[in-house]
């Protein structure tokens, strides 16, 4: 019991996707000029994760091995897609803010990281606990990153104003106060994991 | 279970079996899908439409003419009346000079073609900067006013339209689409058919 | 004229790196010589403006033909990851030395956003074939751009002393978003 515990924390913190394993950047600085937004985008990769973990430790055995890879990336788009059509039809202003991002969730490193690491080798139970932290742990992420980049650029925290917008840093909602900001975020988390 | 054998039959025949399962998924969700996208959509246009023109009594959508420009690019124009008469014309209209893609705008104009409202259906424009042209600060000063007197460009290009701080792209790109609607406004015939 | 501002946006002001975050994992895992950085800046131009033609021609003639454009993703990602073997393969045979060098990072160009970001904003931009090859080449160019600037300046930081934690990648990101601020200012150009 205690490994598969194991198993759904270590995406939060020992083995977190953005602040350790360094994967999914992309997204990571692309979408999180909001805690909102940030916090979209991870529950959307969360569900793809999930659901590709599942497939592929179905199928993982039924697969010649020259043709893996393609046959991952196959399924993970087919639930990529899926979650667009979903999001364009009930929630379409988030759609709109995360753009290009969403088709892009094919290519998140994490993704196919999980499936040909975790889920081709392992139980369908394991492997939606595997793809439940490494989601949840990258939403963390996101979402820890978006606030902090809506607050100092914007004074709000989740559309909440917390001092006036007139002394927001503009900088930190655009593109290079992403970097900088994941920047000191980072070697702040190297600092409480004591590395 | 033992790994199938990696020859050439066996990978194209399962890559080709899970390529027909994903299309097979995908074509119910989408056709499950199509119609809460359309009506999101639909509603979308209709909020703005009644953001834009004050006051008016039929369905716009139902009169609607649309312009085709260019593929995916078209000018629609509703025409909103009041019983009988026309009072207005809310026009969906875009600009593809956007800074980070096609900026969609619906600009409602009343019947002597001044300006009653805009407001933004689509962007992608930086956030903090360009999304400011859906504030009013930005907005307000195109209200009331008549493209054939207000020159919709902006002050640096040597027009009537104060551009938002560092979008000055973004602010060109809104002032090219109201152009645009105006345009084929008056090309049409102005708002009285 | 058209053309002119493709280029000079894409390479500059909306730079694919700095600013669109797209191609970040190589921009971070490559970087850490000039050498790699210019082999890798290669792989990404010849795939990125081959792919761009391909799923381009896919999404006119078959995906809009036949009304199955929710089909996208799978499709252009299928054909990147295609392209992308065909490119190991041929690098191998040719120029063993190169494959050497980026041999572990060319299956990572199938998951480079930068190469279906790029397949998917040409169809989004409603760009025409010409344009598209235009887009995608100076997109490659701009990549490379900020990939080489970047690798310069992580050559240089190995020498900096530098707190414990701020070293290795909280450093580089800093340094990042510098580079990003710099490319800002080139948004009054076009």
């Amino acid at each position: 019991m205690s490994s598969n515990l194991k198993i759904f924390t270590k995406g939060f913190f020992t083995e977190n996707a953005v602040f350790v394993l360094l994967l999914g950047m992309c997204p990571t600085l692309g979408v999180t000029s909001s805690a909102i937004n940030g916090l979209g985008m991870g529950l959307a990769t969360t569900f793809v994760l999930i659901m590709s973990n599942i497939v592929i430790s179905l199928i993982a055995a039924l697969i010649p091995d020259k043709v893996r890879i393609p046959s991952y990336i196959v399924v993970i788009a087919t639930f990529v897609t899926i979650v667009q059509l979903t999001m364009e039809a009930f929630v379409p202003s988030l759609f709109n803010a995360l753009g290009l991002f969403i088709p892009l969730i094919v290519v998140n490193c994490i993704v196919l990281g999980r499936a040909e690491a975790f889920a081709s080798k392992n139980g369908v139970f394991k492997s939606i606990l595997d793809g439940a932290g490494m989601g949840l742990g990258f939403t963390m992420a996101l979402t820890m990153l978006g606030a902090l980049r809506e607050f100092l650029g914007t004074g709000k925290m989740f559309n909440l104003p917390i001092f006036n917008e007139h002394y927001g840093m503009l900088l930190f909602i655009l593109a290079p106060g992403a970097f900088i900001a994941l920047g000191y975020l980072i070697a702040f988390i190297n600092h409480l994991r004591k590395v | 279970m033992a790994k199938r054998e990696s020859n050439l039959t066996n990978m194209v025949l399962t890559l080709l079996v899970i390529t027909l399962i994903s299309g097979g998924v995908l074509g119910y969700v989408y056709e499950l899908t199509k119609e809460p996208i359309a009506k999101a959509k639909l509603a979308k246009k209709v909020v703005a439409i009644k953001g834009v023109i004050p006051e008016f009594d039929n369905d716009p959508l139902k009169d609607m003419n649309s312009l085709n420009i260019e593929d995916k690019f078209t000018i629609e124009f509703y025409p909103a009346k009041v019983g009988d008469k026309q009072v207005g014309t809310a026009v969906k209209t875009y600009s593809k000079k956007g800074y980070g893609g096609p900026v969609w705008l619906m600009v409602g104009f009343a019947n002597d073609n001044t300006i009653t409202d805009i407001k933004v259906l689509e962007h992608t424009e930086t956030p903090g900067l360009g999304t400011k042209m859906a504030t009013p600060a930005f907005i307000d000063q195109f209200k009331g006013k008549n493209p054939k007197d207000f020159k919709l460009k902006v002050k640096k290009d040597g027009g009537d339209v104060d551009a938002i701080t560092a979008a000055t792209i973004s602010s060109r790109a809104f002032s090219d689409a109201v152009q645009r609607a105006y345009d084929n406004l008056e090309k049409k015939g102005g708002s009285d058919e | 004229m058209e053309y002119f501002i493709i280029i000079i946006s894409a390479i500059f002001v909306n730079n694919i790196v700095l600013s669109q975050f797209l191609g970040i994992c190589p921009f971070l895992g490559v970087s850490k010589r000039i050498s790699t950085a210019v082999g890798m800046t290669g792989a990404v131009t010849f795939v990125m403006v081959v792919s761009t033609i391909v799923t381009f021609l896919l999404q006119k003639y078959v995906l809009d033909a036949y009304g199955i454009g929710y089909m996208q993703t799978v499709v252009f990602i299928l054909v990147i990851a295609a392209l992308v073997q065909l490119v190991e393969i041929i690098l191998k045979k040719v120029s063993p030395a190169l494959y050497q060098a980026l041999g572990v990072f060319l299956p990572l160009i199938t998951t480079n956003c930068a190469i279906l970001g790029v397949a998917i904003l040409v169809i989004t931009n409603d760009y025409n074939l010409m344009e598209s090859v235009v887009f995608a080449l100076a997109n490659a160019i701009g990549f490379g751009l900020a990939l080489v600037i970047f690798a310069g300046i992580r050559e240089h930081l190995d020498l900096v002393f530098l707190p414990k934690r701020m070293r290795g990648v909280p450093i580089s990101l800093i340094c990042a978003g510098l580079l990003a601020m710099a490319f800002m200012g080139f948004s009054g150009i076009v």
